[in-house]
């Protein structure tokens, strides 16, 4: 008898699953007339209705009928070797500005029309012509930001002012660096005074050096866990990126930041189309949709880096506009690298030997 | 006849999603980066012999631990009531029902400065740190793959006849020598297969070792990972040793055991 009822129970749980599933993919069926759109996007990268902010993908579906597949990726090399080795199709996709120009080169991205997303004219001038689309083809700007540091001013003395705190043997033990090869080698190189954005294989194993050095008074290289490690005073200071620094000191108020003197990386990402895209005017309604000012200024709030969207800005409270971290002075700009196009080799180069600093 | 057509299924599932990658991963561990044959991804890849010990080393010592911590609890649980059996069985199930992630969160926020053990210990006066090292690693390791040790060797020591434990007791063994003689040898298929389910999987993960270990304890699968973004041919040839070791190991495991024991 208990078997049987043990049975039943069974069969029930795995039925409400079934059913539950079920229901998922019935919901989405009524307003298929308009047809789907497949985005292929960074982990938390739009404001999915957290925070009271509002859910961007559930709003564009009511808005245009369009039935949305969201899937998300960590790394653009995940990314990139999904569009390449898998069937799988993508209308929309996210990349980083070397990235992009790697796509570009490899021919995998479709020329957008720019009549189907008139919010483009939303978009501020620098950001409208990127380095790695000079002709302003294939991308539309998503953000942008810069490369920074943040520290605890409990725990710290002296204020950092540059990159070289992150190799100060006073704080041995309590550094995070970027477990990130294409970061990690740009600080050290800023550091050596090698320009990261035209680097060659020499200047890649200088910097594989002077990261030995940092090596022991380095505690981790981290990347998602710096915010466990910096809002719970685990340690005293990290090299992270700018608009997650403004939401770590949100939450700790003994965090501060620094803009390093010397300049830092530029990076932005920008929403193109691949070549495997079937539902190419749908991919460019998203495109459009993301580029609304109320939309582009929610995406932002949840996301604190800065928006290419003059629109948007104009939408936002100045708490957020005058912050440094979000949104960095055009001087500041100007001083910071962009890695518009890494050589394949050089940067296959500065992975192997990144893993060697972890290595050895 | 009628078994044969019933296998089918399987052996099309394990064509498809084990011995095609397989294949694959052998295929690409031969190639440069322009897609001819070399054996440069292998010299690359003995450049890593350093983390690849210290992984072994790493599983070695968890699984060992596991061992110790295993096999009294296992023949503790055969000697109890049945409804005590269930319930402690239950109890090391229970966390495995929660994502493996979120129980190494878990360790990291215990173990961590200021945590609750830190400030355990401070309170009687010892300092020190508890994450970042080595230790936490076995630590995490020990705690996530307990369980896997456990449960095979009690299946295997509650099958044991008892009647043969009499007849040993018949026979004037005391308890240690019954333990020893009787035993100890009946249940080493358990312990084979407890050993391979902890030891395969410590060898090759890496969340543990990111989330509590600190820098000198990146493990190979770590290495994996990071070389795949650019350079599938060397993260293939250390994935085809990292198999080859195992395999070894588990051959070496099998000259000591039941052959049916390996899983």
């Amino acid at each position: 008898m208990k078997k049987i009822l043990s049975i039943m129970l069974c069969a029930a749980l795995t039925g409400t699953t079934v059913f539950a599933l079920a229901g998922c993919s019935g919901g989405g069926e009524k307003k298929q007339d308009k047809g789907e759109v497949n985005i292929y996007n960074w982990t938390d990268y739009v404001s999915r209705g957290e925070y009271d902010l509002m859910d961007v993908i559930d709003e564009f579906e009511k808005e245009t009928g369009i039935k949305v597949n969201y899937t998300t990726y960590e790394t653009n090399e995940e990314m990139y070797n999904m569009l390449k080795q898998s069937n799988s199709s993508y209308d929309v996709i996210c990349p980083s500005e070397y990235m992009v120009s790697k796509l570009i080169r490899e021919n995998m991205l479709l020329e957008l029309n720019y009549d189907n997303i008139p919010n483009y004219a939303n978009l501020s001038e620098r950001f409208k012509k990127l380095s790695c689309d000079p002709d302003s083809k294939y991308t539309v700007c998503y953000d942008w930001g810069v490369t920074a540091m943040v520290y605890n001013t409990k725990m710290v003395k002296n204020k950092p002012t540059d990159w070289d705190a992150l190799w100060d043997e006073s704080l041995k033990g309590n550094i995070l660096m970027f477990n990130n090869s294409r970061d990690a080698m740009a600080v050290a190189m800023q550091q050596l005074g090698i320009n990261p954005a035209t680097c060659t294989k020499e200047d890649v194993d200088k910097a594989t050096e002077k990261l030995k050095e940092q090596k022991p008074l380095v505690k981790k290289y981290v990347m998602d866990q710096v915010f466990n490690e910096m809002q719970n005073n685990q340690s005293a200071l990290a090299a992270y990126y700018a608009g997650d620094i403004a939401m770590m000191m949100e939450e700790n108020e003994d965090l501060d930041y620094c803009l390093p003197a010397s300049g830092s990386n530029l990076f932005y990402d920008a929403m193109c189309i691949p070549t495997s895209s079937k539902n190419k005017e749908n991919a460019e309604a998203f495109i459009n949709f993301m580029q609304k000012p109320e939309i582009a200024a929610e995406n932002f709030k949840y996301l604190r880096y800065g928006t290419p969207n003059q629109k948007a800005i104009e939408l936002l409270d100045k708490e957020y506009t005058e912050n440094e971290l979000s949104f960095p002075s055009d001087e500041y700009l100007d001083k910071c690298y962009v890695f518009s196009d890494i050589d394949d080799e050089v940067y296959a180069y500065m992975q192997e030997k990144f893993v060697e600093v972890q290595a050895n | 006849m009628k078994s044969k057509k019933l296998s089918i299924p399987y052996i099309i599932w394990m064509l498809v999603f084990t011995m095609i990658p397989i294949v694959m991963i052998g295929i690409t561990a031969f190639k440069d980066s322009h897609g001819n044959f070399s054996l440069e991804p292998f010299m690359k890849a003995f450049g890593y012999t350093g983390v690849f010990l210290k992984s072994l080393w790493i599983a070695l010592l968890s699984t060992l631990i596991c061992l110790v911590l295993a096999y009294p609890l296992a023949y503790l649980l055969t000697r109890m009531k049945k409804s005590s059996q269930n319930t402690i069985q239950m109890l090391l199930m229970i966390p495995m029902w929660m994502n493996f992630l979120l129980r190494i969160y878990a360790w990291m926020i215990l173990l961590q400065k200021n945590g609750p053990l830190d400030t355990a210990l401070s309170l009687l006066g010892i300092h020190g740190t508890y994450i970042g090292n080595t230790g936490a690693v076995v630590l995490g390791m020990v705690y996530e793959y307990l369980p896997f040790m456990v449960l095979p060797i009690f299946t295997v020591m509650s099958k044991i006849d008892g009647g043969l434990i009499e007849a040993a007791q018949d026979l004037g063994s005391n308890g240690f020598a019954v333990l020893r003689k009787v035993i100890f040898p009946l249940s080493i298929p358990g312990v084979i297969s407890g050993i391979t389910m902890v030891f395969v999987p410590s060898a090759s993960t890496f969340l543990v070792s990111q989330y509590l270990g600190g820098t000198d304890d990146i493990m190979i699968g770590d290495v994996i990972d990071k070389i795949f973004w650019t350079d599938q041919s060397t993260g293939s040839a250390i994935s085809l040793i990292l198999m080859i070791l195992i395999f070894v190991f588990l051959v070496l495991m099998n000259l000591f055991g039941d052959e049916e024991a390996i899983a």
